[in-house]
């Protein structure tokens, strides 16, 4: 009997926690608030992309409020955890448009949850800028959907016209991740562009995503001896294959893309010499770029990578927007973004017809003694 | 006997339709929004989930961590036979479409369970677990890396067919055809094997034909699950169906008690919906949610219900009637 009792009871509490935290959790909505959501992986393994994009957005929106908000209206932004999870993601979302009831959202941060979510969006005909969404396919069709970063093909093509434009390469070799699709598309892009410059792929190799040896496929481009190997992945695969490399003794200069950010932090002797393409420069002389990475710096105590600055310049490019329609109708903000023309941390920004950043300038980074350094940046055309 | 098998029956009907009608007001006066109604059918998918894998987990009472592989079958197979429907120019209605892709998807689930049950039901316990993680993680590795369904970008252009209407009728009627089978002769034999192995098959019990039975119905009924949530999600990626979903549902199962299938039931409701009502609490949600989970199982190791079934009509000859008759809530042990 008492067994019985206590689990009566402890259902009990089950079922009122739900109902107590369901009720505390809609909080009606104030006029003179402009509500802003915010979906990314904020946990699990993508968490270090969620939570960047989220600060950055974050110290935004705090400036934004300081200087006296939007149309008189304090922004807030509400930003929830997506988990990296499809149907996290699309309740999240739910959640934001039904419980909070925002004006425009900001994600998501990772493709697959965009592309999840992409459906609802274009029904209800939400404003939604992702910062750092890279798939094509996330703004095909879908005419309230815009994205601040530039593509995987467009980057790979950028880094090839670096490759053979200011490095004068004739020869690449490719080394792709299989199974990772940012590693394919960027792949991809970089073989269509390096042989539209009338330069030679030498060969390319392959390895899984969850591979810890590379020293087969080294030996082999070792042998092709190419000018310039082309490694586009993150951080935790780039850094033991350049390692490796060195051990090898390739000479080879390695080129890499955004994934690389960071890389400086724990492989700067294997990364010397190595540049990678990136979405801003942290030693970029612009004031826009030294004032966000020192605002950063004194809120988070830490230094902002790519991901923070795309965060940022999403934040503020809806601010904008929100400010350009002068109103808080779909409607109107998603014809103000469309119109967007904004010059931010990682670049002029302005939207093509499919809601895409269009000619965005590709900032070049050298890693040299431990640091990142300022190259150049290209722009495709 | 029989008067109180039409009195249960009556009972039961008189609920399912009640509920559903709440459902329906609250829906139609908008007082549940878009948000409730994704939790909702998000809620019934997990809960023929967690039914079926508690036909092996439960019934058989074999360790079965795979059950998110089976899922991905029954999603991507169905999700690539609607597609080919829509293209191929055959125009039927929504719902025809929406149960022919599940019987696809169940059917080619339950094949495969079939083929992989037939060769691996010899071992037990944490073997059978390792096997059957083994299984979920190729299928996982195959759909990341076959082209034809989109590859680790994910499978694109699923027409949404799953509403609330259709996947709660369709939740029912799955969890009538689990409850009557668990009760069948096929149910009880399958019991028997957990009981004693080598007791039931004394007894006349053909046993390894019963577990690859346990087994591949288990398959199949994931299947159908992994076909609503493809036309509810309308986009799939192979890294949903990883090790750690798997990991989820075997969780709900055990905590609703293994051999419960209304243990499951409400176990798949609490936890499907606990991580979402915990959003008020950001950052720290995952780590209320882990320790709910852990008071849960210190206090209740044997799940919510244990194995006994929870009976609205025990529920209302005790509650209301104060009849104190053989089948109570706990199975008359008190």
């Amino acid at each position: 009997m008492k067994k019985r009792v206590a689990s009566v009871l402890l259902a009990a509490i089950f079922v009122a926690s739900i109902f107590i935290f369901a009720g505390c959790s809609s909080s009606g909505s104030k006029s003179d608030v402009i509500k802003v959501g915010f979906i990314g992986p904020t946990t699990g393994d993508a968490a270090i992309y969620g939570t960047s994009a989220r600060d950055g957005a974050m110290l935004a929106v705090a400036e934004i409020n300081a200087a006296g908000g939007v149309n008189g209206k304090q922004l807030e932004l509400i930003a929830y955890d997506s988990k990296g999870d499809q149907t996290e993601a699309i309740n999240a979302y739910n959640r934001l448009r039904d419980q909070d009831g925002v004006v425009a959202v900001i994600g998501g941060t990772l493709s697959g949850e965009t592309l999840a979510m992409k459906d609802i969006m274009v029904q209800d005909n939400m404003p939604v800028l992702s910062p750092t969404a890279t798939a094509v396919d996330v703004t095909v069709d879908a005419p309230n959907i815009f994205r601040v970063c530039f593509l995987d093909s467009y980057q790979g093509a950028a880094a090839a016209n670096f490759s053979a434009d200011t490095l004068g390469a004739k020869t690449a070799a490719l080394l792709i991740g299989t199974g990772n699709p940012y590693s394919e598309g960027v792949s991809a892009a970089y073989q269509t562009a390096f042989v539209a410059k009338g330069g030679t792929i030498v060969g390319s190799e392959s390895y899984g995503t969850t591979d810890k040896d590379f020293s087969a496929q080294l030996t082999k481009i070792k042998e092709m001896n190419p000018e310039v190997i082309f490694v586009p992945d993150y951080v935790q695969t780039v850094g033991p294959i350049l390692q490796k490399a060195k051990e090898m003794g390739i000479t080879s200069t390695f080129i890499g893309a955004d994934g690389w950010d960071g890389v400086q932090v724990d492989y700067a002797a294997a990364a010397q010499g190595n540049y990678f393409t990136n979405h801003y420069a942290a030693d970029s002389p612009s004031a826009t770029v030294q004032n966000f990475i020192k605002a950063y710096n004194t809120k988070y105590t830490k230094v902002p990578n790519s991901f923070s600055a795309l965060g940022y310049d999403a934040a503020y490019v809806m601010a904008q927007a929100i400010k350009t329609a002068g109103s808080t109708e779909s409607a109107a903000i998603i014809t103000a973004l469309a119109a967007t023309d904004y010059s931010g941390v990682t670049g002029n920004l302005k939207f093509d017809a499919n809601g895409d950043p269009k000619d965005k300038e590709v900032t070049i980074i050298k890693i040299d003694g431990g640091q990142l350094k300022f190259v150049t940046t290209v722009v495709n055309k | 006997m029989d008067k109180n098998k039409r009195r249960a029956y009556i009972i039961n009907t008189i609920a399912i339709v009640t509920l559903y009608l709440a459902f329906f007001i609250l829906i139609q006066t908008k007082t549940m929004n878009k948000y409730f109604i994704g939790i909702a059918i998000l809620t019934c998918i997990m809960i023929i989930m967690a039914m079926s894998l508690n036909i092996v987990a439960g019934f058989l009472g074999e360790m079965a961590l795979g059950h998110a592989g089976f899922m991905a079958i029954g999603a991507y197979s169905s999700a690539s036979f609607s597609i080919a429907l829509f293209n191929s120019g055959i125009i039927l209605p929504d719902l025809v479409v929406l149960i022919l892709a599940m019987i696809v998807g169940g059917m080619v689930a339950g094949i495969f369970g079939i083929l992989i049950g037939t060769p691996t039901l010899r071992l037990r316990g944490d073997y059978l677990g390792i096997v059957t993680i083994g299984f979920s993680e190729i299928i996982r590795i195959f759909f990341i890396n076959f082209q034809p369904t989109g590859g680790a970008a994910g499978l694109k252009g699923i027409t949404k067919l799953v509403n609330f209407n259709n996947v709660y009728w369709i939740t029912i009627v799955i969890a009538i055809l689990i409850f009557t089978f668990g009760r069948s002769k096929h149910g009880r034999a399958i019991i028997s094997i957990r009981e004693d192995e080598i007791a039931s098959e004394s007894a006349g019990v053909p046993t390894t034909r019963y577990k690859v039975l346990a087994f591949s119905l288990a398959a199949f009924f994931a299947g159908l699950g992994g076909a609503l949530y493809a036309h509810y999600i309308a986009f799939l990626e192979p890294s949903k169906f990883n090790f750690m979903f798997s990991i989820e549902m075997f969780v709900i199962v055990v905590l609703g008690g293994l051999g419960s299938l209304t243990g499951s039931i409400i176990s798949a409701i609490v936890l499907t919906t606990l991580p979402e009502m915990l959003r008020g609490f950001a950052q720290y949600r995952l780590l209320v949610y882990s320790l709910v989970l852990i008071i849960m199982m210190i206090f209740r190791p044997q799940g919510i219900f244990g194995r006994t079934e929870f009976s609205l009509t025990g529920a209302i000859d005790l509650l209301i009637l104060r009849k104190n008759t053989k089948k109570s809530v706990d199975g008359g042990k008190s």
